[in-house]
């Protein structure tokens, strides 16, 4: 039975990721693009097939899948989690790398590709991408932010403030008209969103109904009764209110530059969600380098005692005593000095800022595994004296299997806990190194890049306020939403807060 | 009769939701005299704590309530109090002592502080005067020398020590009743005895009511006036001791003292209750022992049983009410226990299946940066012992004495010092890691604590397959299923367990989880250590039947490392009796139980509460604590407690003699040396 079991987790994770395989090598024969893989998306890749896997493994064993159940039956971690997914999303499919074809040279019969490398979220955004203004605008203006000289019809020339060449073209008098108009927009979006959310929640009350072999009706009154575990109410509205988001943000954007422009004259917008995947990526790579370190090392520490455990515990209380920003801004540099040594290898643009990145994420790890470490090593010091390790001990079982069918899954609620609070203070950490200036390449977009020069935005006049608030309010929802999914997360998987509130 | 201090009257606590509420306390009533002791007992789960919490209104809320009832204390409705007049009465009229002592001082404050500020508080006593009056306090519970213990903070203290700490700081208010919640469970049994007779004497100075709550009959039988059964959350039966003991009248009583293990017992299978105490979140609709009851009859399943009272006792059951019908005959299981199936006794002639010869385990103390060895724990210091096929060793002794180092160093689960164990004429000691390895299938341990020794993320069927998967690699998925199956009707657990996880069983199944999984590579030798002491008695009976079962069936021999002499009387072919590390008396169970040598197996022989169908005896209680095993004192480690201790005893261990067959006992009163020496 067992066996049975075994083989049948294996079976979807693996179809589902060779379903995108196909998907991708079909998409790049249809469009003849040339794939381009950067060493973070080759990371992101590896990271989606790992969850995959470990999702597929949860949903066998029960005692991985009721502290979920419980996350999932909170409504404010389904709220975050929803906005987690979105930013998810965006930052995936802006891991899509490649290059579009040029039109084919006759001569040569060689496909040419395009110098820049765009992604698959670039493309779907091409126009918020495309609309570049001369420089500074504000949200939503019609008008640039400074004075120029502009030539009338007549010959004459005169000081003002220019017409935008995509922002508010359609408004005759844009001063009296851009409220109004962003009202019916508004009002556009309002309705597409109630149709779209409409047919979304029919169907998934449908699925839902025909998943556990109930009546639509049933179903729908017992979400509307709250007797579901997921708390799928609050989900819908949330949908709702994405869903709104989004279509509003594409129907003005469509118009106006919603968060203005920068001092090159790209749309903020586009800035800041581009930023999403740098901000995602950190979080979440550098929490992979750092796993295999600190779940490796502090649980031998903590089994093995003696000499194992003294040599890891000096490592990592050096490590931990030289500061942080120390390592990081050296590494950065010498990872700088050798893209210049080797510029031929690096003739992207892309491809170097990418290398960079990638090793900003493995310093971050380097320096951040020790705090777990430590957590893992005292609870593993504590889980072998337990009986049950005795037991096996006496069974004759090597202590490679008692590492990792005893001591690794129940020590594995401190790793998840620490992955999820690890990932909020990660993305932080990003725009803070950035802001310093030891974080990614300049050329990267970043909320920590765009408040480096937001710096110097400020201290105009008039002052250029919009990029630092798009940046705060993109950063401030992922941060928000990553702290309280992963205060539920902890609630669920900490016996001790569990025994606490399941007290009967 | 006397106004009673304590009045209980349908007294009920519901737990969780208010639909489908636990029914922790369902209608509890009866009521303590002045100066009495209540005794209030039960197997876990039944109420009882939750009684006690009641009385003083310290329910968990939300989560837990008082439904209905009345409890007169003293002419006053204490649920009619106020929570501020609660605390007026909690301490000072009304004290408890709880089970753990671990938790219930606060580790920061010295033990005289705690005791100082109580009093400061409680009776508005100025500093001097109640540092005199502290100094009374330890000095009435006798902890020598109250004058520097009371700048000790409680972690210096050992348990028993603490427990008394405990208690005068109960006392320190004078109550007028002192609900002790097993207040000696977590203690040893001869520190059980000094607690017990010290909470008898302080009752006979004071006047006070104690209402002892408890699972134990030996502590029940020796110490009260009065027993209340309770069960699922009702009184099933109160009666005078005396009545009790000699006729008790509700089958789970008659159960509960069928199902103790005693010397009487050996050979046969013990008197079980079938199945468990039911879960209190249901509504009953007749007997709530009517699932485990032999007696049961229609009308048990069809009404509840009223409460039967009569002059000082009572009873819940329906065969002693007159207006019930009764079942045309009655099934008197009860009447005589059938011997097992074969009680073979395999001589011990042949050679001993395990050999151990002066095994030493010394923990070493490292202290400093360089971790230089500063001193040792000699956890065990020179212990020899033999296990023939099919034979069970007793390995008795007080916590903290070494047993069960003993048992691990035997599986090689800590590195012995020196000394060898010989396992089927091998040195299982001096193996390399890998033969080793292959030869750990056949000693194998089960521990105490059912619920720390399974892996609480594995199913029950990988847990078993452990073992198997280790020892025999070569099975087929097929066979490995088949073994599995047959390890769990071994064991007496159904079938579906397997795909299950360990919350989901009882302790006893639990137990039983254990059990396959150290019989799953085919042991011949098992360490049992305590496997039954974290249990209740009924499941206690049914894990002893087990063992004695499957020793029966495979001829397994047992190291029964334990501190229960009722089950060491039932279980045991040899004993030995272990003190700081050494053992002080070995031979087989007969002899050392009737005719105990060393002064120490008859301490503990005369502490541990064993009753008999009459006599109330007065414990007697062995004075001090066991010492630390860092520094064993010097001579016979006995000696600061030994009532027959002589000059030699302090300055030479003495050797081990041999007294009858097999009896040896290490002890200068039986040693020619000594002897000639005083003469």
């Amino acid at each position: 039975m067992t066996q049975k079991i075994q083989r049948h987790w294996l079976v979807w994770p693996t179809v589902l990721a060779g379903v995108m395989a196909i998907l991708w090598l079909v998409v790049i024969a249809m469009y003849q693009v040339d794939p381009v893989y950067l060493i973070s998306d080759k990371l992101v890749t590896l990271l989606v097939i790992f969850v995959i896997y470990l999702i597929a493994y949860i949903r066998t064993k029960e005692h991985l899948r009721a502290p979920w159940r419980e996350v999932f039956h909170r409504k404010l971690a389904m709220i975050a989690l929803i906005f987690i997914s979105v930013y998810l999303v965006i930052a995936l499919i802006d891991s899509i790398h490649f290059r579009l074809p040029l039109q084919k040279n006759t001569v040569t019969e060689q496909a040419q590709y395009e110098t820049r490398v765009l992604s698959l979220f670039d493309v779907l955004v091409m126009p918020l991408r495309k609309r570049v203004e001369h420089s500074y605008s504000a949200p939503f203006a019609s008008y640039g932010l400074a004075k120029e000289t502009l030539e009338l019809a007549a010959g004459r020339e005169v000081r003002d403030y220019p017409r935008l060449r995509y922002g508010g073209t359609h408004l005759s008098d844009p001063n009296s008209q851009t409220l109004t108009d962003v009202a019916r927009s508004l009002a556009k979006a309002g309705l597409i969103t109630l149709v779209i959310w409409i047919v979304l929640v029919a169907a998934s009350i449908y699925l839902l109904a025909w998943q556990q072999g109930q009546g639509w009706n049933e179903k729908r009154q017992q979400i509307w009764r709250e007797q579901t575990i997921v708390p799928w109410r609050v989900v819908f509205a949330t949908w709702g209110v994405v869903l709104f988001i989004i279509t509003s943000l594409i129907i003005l954007s469509a118009d106006y530059h919603v968060f203005g422009t920068d001092k090159v004259g790209q749309d903020v917008l586009y800035l800041s969600l581009k930023s999403i995947r740098t901000g995602v990526l950190i979080g979440t790579l550098a929490t992979l380098v750092m796993l295999p370190f600190a779940v490796l090392l502090g649980m031998m520490a903590g089994y093995f005692r003696g000499i194992i455990d003294d040599i890891i515990q000096y490592i990592y209380t050096t490590l931990s005593s030289i500061p942080g920003v120390l390592l990081i801004a050296a590494a950065i540099l010498s990872i700088q000095l050798y893209i210049a040594a080797h510029k031929d290898t690096y003739t992207l643009v892309e491809k170097h800022s990418d290398l960079r990145l990638v090793f900003l994420c493995i310093i971050l790890g380097i320096t951040s595994w020790t705090g777990l470490c430590r957590l893992l090593r005292g609870e593993t010091l504590k889980i072998r004296e337990i009986d049950y390790i005795q037991a096996a001990t006496a069974l004759g079982v090597s202590h490679f299997r008692i590492l990792s069918r005893h001591v690794l899954p129940n020590v594995m609620h401190i790793v998840l806990i620490a992955v999820v609070l690890d990932f909020s203070a990660l993305v932080l950490a990003e725009a803070v190194l950035s802001y310093v200036g030891i974080g990614v390449d300049q050329s990267t977009n970043s909320w920590g890049n765009m408040i480096n020069t937001a710096r110097l935005e400020l201290a105009r006049e008039p002052a250029v306020w919009w990029p630092l608030l798009s940046a705060f309010v993109l950063m401030f929802i992922l941060v928000l939403a990553a702290n309280l999914f992963s205060d539920a997360v902890r609630d669920a998987f900490d016996p001790k807060l569990r025994r606490l509130s399941g007290r009967v | 009769m006397t106004q009673p201090i304590l009045q209980v009257d349908d007294l009920a606590t519901y737990f969780g939701h208010v639909d489908k509420p636990v029914r922790a306390v369902d209608g509890v009533s009866f009521s303590i005299a002045p100066g009495q002791t209540f005794a209030l007992l039960g197997e876990s789960g039944c109420g009882k704590s939750m009684t006690a919490l009641s009385l003083l209104q310290l329910v968990p809320a939300p989560a837990g309530r008082i439904i209905r009832g009345r409890i007169n204390f003293m002419g006053q409705d204490l649920l009619r109090y106020s929570e501020a007049q609660m605390r007026t009465v909690r301490g000072n009229e009304i004290a408890m002592i709880f089970q753990e002592p671990m938790t219930a001082l606060n580790p920061v404050l010295t033990v005289g502080q705690q005791i100082i500020e109580t009093l400061q508080q409680h009776k508005q006593m100025d500093y001097a005067a109640a540092l005199q009056r502290t100094l009374a306090l330890l000095d009435a519970v006798r902890i020598p020398a109250p004058k520097s213990r009371i700048h000790d903070y409680p972690h210096q203290l050992s348990g028993g020590m603490k427990q008394r700490v405990m208690i005068a700081l109960t006392l320190a208010c004078e109550p007028k009743l002192l609900i002790a919640d097993e207040p000696t469970t977590a203690l040893d049994v001869t520190i059980q005895a000094q607690v017990l007779n010290l909470i008898k004497d302080l009752q006979r100075d004071t006047g006070m009511a104690v209402l002892l709550i408890t699972h134990d009959l030996g502590i029940v039988a020796d110490n009260v006036d009065q027993v209340a059964v309770m069960y699922a959350g009702q009184i099933v039966e109160t009666a005078s001791r005396d009545a009790f003991f000699s006729n008790p009248r509700h089958p789970y009583s008659k159960k509960l003292f069928a199902a103790l293990p005693t010397r009487h017992k050996r050979g046969q299978t013990l008197e079980i209750i079938k199945g468990s105490v039911p879960r209190l979140n249901r509504i009953f609709s007749g007997c709530r022992f009517v699932d485990r009851c032999d007696f049961a009859w229609q009308a048990c399943h069809d009404a509840a049983p009223l409460w039967l009272a009569e002059a000082d006792k009572g009873v819940r059951c329906h065969l002693y009410d007159p207006k019930v019908a009764k079942a045309a005959e009655l099934n008197p299981a009860i009447a005589s226990p059938t011997p097992s199936a074969s009680a073979t006794f395999t001589s011990t002639t042949e050679a001993p299946l395990l050999r151990v010869h002066d095994l030493k385990v010394h923990f070493p103390i490292r202290k400093g940066l360089f971790k230089k060895t500063v001193g040792h724990v000699f956890a065990v210091d020179g212990v020899s012992l033999e296990i023939g096929t099919g034979r069970t060793v007793a390995l008795v002794g007080e916590s903290g004495c070494g047993k069960t180092t003993v048992g691990k160093a035997i599986l090689q689960l800590v590195t012995t010092s020196a000394g060898q164990v010989h396992y089927a004429d091998m040195p299982y000691g001096q193996l390399d890691k890998a033969t080793q390895r292959r030869f750990r299938g056949e000693v194998q341990i089960i521990f105490q604590d059912p619920y720390s020794s399974l892996n609480p993320r594995m199913q029950v069927g990988e847990i078993i397959a452990e073992g198997l998967d280790v020892q025999e690699p070569t099975l087929t998925p097929a066979q490995r299923q088949q073994r599995i199956a047959e390890l769990l009707a071994h064991v007496g657990l159904p079938d579906e367990a397997i795909s299950r996880y360990p919350h989901e069983f009882s302790g006893g199944q639990r137990q039983r989880v254990s059990i396959a999984r150290a019989l799953a590579v085919n042991p011949k030798l098992l360490v049992c250590d305590e496997p039954t002491s974290a249990l209740d008695l009924s499941v206690q009976a049914q894990i002893l039947n087990l063992l004695k079962s499957l020793q029966d069936k495979l001829g397994l021999s047992y190291l029964f490392i334990t501190h229960n002499l009722l089950v060491v009387e039932y279980l045991a072919h040899e004993v030995a009796v272990m003190y700081l590390g050494r053992l002080v008396e070995y031979g087989n169970v007969e002899s050392v139980l009737n005719q105990p040598l060393h002064p120490y197996t008859r301490a503990l022989l005369a502490a541990a509460p064993v009753f008999d169908q009459q006599g109330k005896q007065q414990l007697h209680a062995l004075e001090g604590e066991i010492p630390s095993p860092i520094a064993p004192p010097a001579g016979c480690h006995f000696h600061t407690r030994c009532p027959q201790v002589m000059p030699i005893c302090r300055t030479h261990y003495p050797i081990a003699t041999r007294q009858a067959e097999g009896h040896r006992v290490s002890c200068h009163l039986y040693s020619d040396v000594a002897r000639q020496q005083t003469k």
